[in-house]
């Protein structure tokens, strides 16, 4: 499979008033096409500053990319001016926003929102976008577009205007999708509505997705390929089948045995991850997860490890536990 | 709906109490209706009716607009209801006034679920979670109520240096900490937890749950516990009522209830959630409904949930159903369950 985003060495900060907040430190990930990997972390794990970067949309200043790459179909997107970034946005990496109501104009038609990119990106006239536009709406399951077209957000519930931010960033048939919580705003049985559509575009026009989450329940149903961040830095990448089934980071072991599971008999009380996330304001010297780690040695604390191949499918872990000389530990 | 119809709905319906037997609190026929615009009212909370025993954990659950927090609120007495009553140790509660009110306050609290908004941010946490002991006279001397605070913390798991802190200091989880040390400043025998960890990140989740199971195994206390993230009010509920649009349609012992769900509505809702292991999720048949919630200010008519329900029939619109005992001590509103 062809590799469409290379993201390499990826370091991204903010200047704050204390100092500088490094947000993103060291991030290697590749998407392939067609494939949709998830990037799961908690808040403050630099998840959603890397899918941002990828868009440039993180303001500059404070935001600043200190050091490496991201090689979005042979071109660094780093350097790219603000003029080549037009062009790409919307039309090569589509993306959806975790609250369709911030993320949606609440002056213009859902219509008009459609229509902007098909005119801008793709040279329709307006009669030509108005009929594209029907057709998405109705692609991604709005009942009556006719009428929808014209329609304010204001008018449409969550999942629905949800739906429309699919189809505005689907208008363009992007090569990459960006997806950044897009379900954590909505109710259940929406969420659900919206995951088999985005699965079911997903298969229809073969769009890479990069789908950014807090919810390994999401990730089990959606993804191919997970990675896991921590403190700004990918902490354990692997297939959705080697990361539930056998977890070689403890943090993310920790997270799978924080959550109850509601397809288990309840009574076992849960084991919770002790302490905080790291400041990055001052990032720990070794292992970001060392403070909280149940199985933190001395060279944890004052030198990093690497991310190293633990597994046959390409599953790699940064801990120092996977070092040949470390003692064995049972998970 | 007339007042007298709501009567012998109610009459003919006699909850089940807690595992304990012993009830603290029993809801009978609640309503709280909001008036909207024009000579339109919401019927957030429509003829609720249930009991929660001493030391048990009520869970209550369903998706954004089906009332579960204005019931809570309700139920404290945060909003004067419509119609119906909350008895409290046998009480009406909202008969109450003066002294014996201000009692109630005492005995009964709350967690918010924004551990961002619901603390003053110009107070530091000692101000904060003396608040209640200034209120209701329980600190005497400030000798007295710096000693209170500190044990507090301690029961939260915070030290006592950080009494001298603001709220912006804290992180999420640790504001949370100080919001149940509140809570439990007064000595209260049920609080009320409101979305209490949907803010904060899963592997804090996991601390707060604990900490408040722990708390109520230490002090007896009683819950009712709001929250739409189903694996946990599993973890944590003995019983759990599902509401939609306004009205319980389920309600059962919390393992029956998710082994056994009988109305349709719940039934979709557990299928909805993605369980965090792939191989269930290759399996699984996911039950999705079609459509949005309706407007709670226009209902559909007979049962509320029959807009989305694959079952749905003629009767179904015609005819609401009934709150009735499906099975020992499970309780669901379908004509077909």
């Amino acid at each position: 499979m062809d590799t469409i985003l290379r993201v390499n060495d990826l370091h991204v900060s903010f200047r704050a008033r204390g100092g500088e907040v490094q947000a993103v430190r060291g991030v290697n990930f590749e998407v392939k096409k067609g494939e949709a990997v998830a990037i799961v972390g908690e808040s403050g794990s630099g998840k959603s500053v890397t899918a941002q970067s990828i868009m440039r949309l993180l303001p500059s200043p404070p935001s600043f990319v200190k050091q490496g790459s991201i090689e979005f179909m042979g071109r660094n997107l780093v350097d790219a001016t603000e003029a080549e970034m037009e062009a790409i946005r919307g039309k090569e990496i589509g993306m959806i926003f975790q609250d369709p109501m911030t993320s949606l104009n609440p002056t213009m038609t859902i219509g008009h929102q459609i229509t902007e990119g098909l005119i801008k990106h793709q040279g329709m006239n307006r009669s030509e976008a108005r009929e594209r536009a029907l057709e998405l709406l109705r692609l991604v399951g709005i009942p009556n577009p006719e009428a929808r077209f014209g329609q304010y957000p204001h008018n449409f519930s969550g999942g629905m205007r949800q739906r429309a931010m699919i189809a505005i960033a689907l208008s363009c048939n992007p090569a990459l999708l960006i997806a950044d919580e897009p379900t954590t705003a909505l109710d259940v049985t929406i969420q659900a509505q919206i995951m088999q559509l985005m699965k079911d575009l997903q298969q229809k026009f073969g769009t890479s997705i990069i789908l950014i989450t807090h919810d390994l329940g999401v990730v089990a149903d959606m993804c191919d390929k997970v990675i896991v961040m921590y403190g700004g830095q990918v902490v354990e990448t692997g297939t959705k089948w080697d990361i539930f089934a056998k977890p070689q980071h403890p943090y993310t072991r920790g997270l799978l045995r924080s959550m109850p599971r509601l397809d288990l008999p309840k009574g076992e009380p849960l084991v919770p991850i002790d302490g905080t996330p790291p400041d990055l304001l001052a990032p720990p010297v070794g292992c970001a997860f060392c403070a909280r780690c149940e199985h933190a040695m001395e060279v944890c604390l004052n030198h990093d490890p690497e991310l190293v191949p633990v597994g046959e499918n390409g599953q790699t872990a940064k801990c120092w536990l996977h070092h040949p000389l470390a003692k064995e530990v049972q998970a | 709906m007339s007042a007298s119809a709501v009567k012998t709905k109610g009459a003919a319906f006699q909850p089940v109490a807690g595992a304990s037997g012993e009830k603290l609190l029993e809801v009978r026929n609640l309503s709280k209706f909001f008036p909207v615009g024009s000579n339109e009212t919401l019927k957030a909370v429509n003829d609720l009716t249930l009991s929660i025993g001493k030391g048990e954990t009520l869970g209550v659950v369903g998706e954004s607009g089906c009332g579960k927090s204005t019931a809570g609120r309700t139920i404290m007495r945060l909003y004067e209801p419509t119609s119906g009553e909350t008895l409290f140790n046998g009480r009406n509660i909202y008969k109450m006034r003066g002294s014996e009110l201000k009692t109630l306050r005492r005995e009964m609290a709350m967690v918010f679920q924004d551990p961002y908004a619901s603390l003053n941010p110009r107070f530091n946490i000692m101000d904060v979670i003396a608040e209640p002991l200034d209120i209701h006279g329980i600190a005497g001397s400030a000798k007295e109520r710096r000693r209170k605070v500190e044990e507090l913390l301690d029961l939260v798991g915070l030290r006592p240096e950080h009494a001298a802190r603001y709220p912006h200091e804290f992180s999420g989880g640790q504001r949370q900490r100080v919001g149940i040390a509140r809570a439990l400043a007064a000595n209260p025998k049920f609080i009320v937890c409101d979305e209490p960890i949907s803010a904060l990140d899963v592997s804090i989740q996991a601390q707060v749950v604990n900490l408040l199971q722990d708390l109520q195994k230490r002090l007896g206390l009683t819950y009712m516990f709001i929250a739409h993230d189903l694996s946990m009010v599993k973890h944590i509920s003995d019983r759990v009522a599902v509401m939609y649009l306004g009205k319980m349609i389920e309600l059962a012992e919390s393992s029956e209830l998710y082994a056994n769900p009988k109305h349709p509505y719940t039934q979709a809702l557990l299928s909805a959630i993605p369980i965090p292991d792939p191989l269930i999720e290759a399996q699984k048949e996911r039950i999705v409904l079609s459509g949005d919630l309706p407007s709670p200010i226009h209902p559909p008519s007979g049962c509320p949930f029959r807009t989305r329900c694959p079952f749905a029939t003629e009767k179904c619109a015609k005819e609401v159903p009934d709150f009735r005992e499906v099975k020992d001590g499970h309780w669901a509103a379908c004509h077909y369950a």
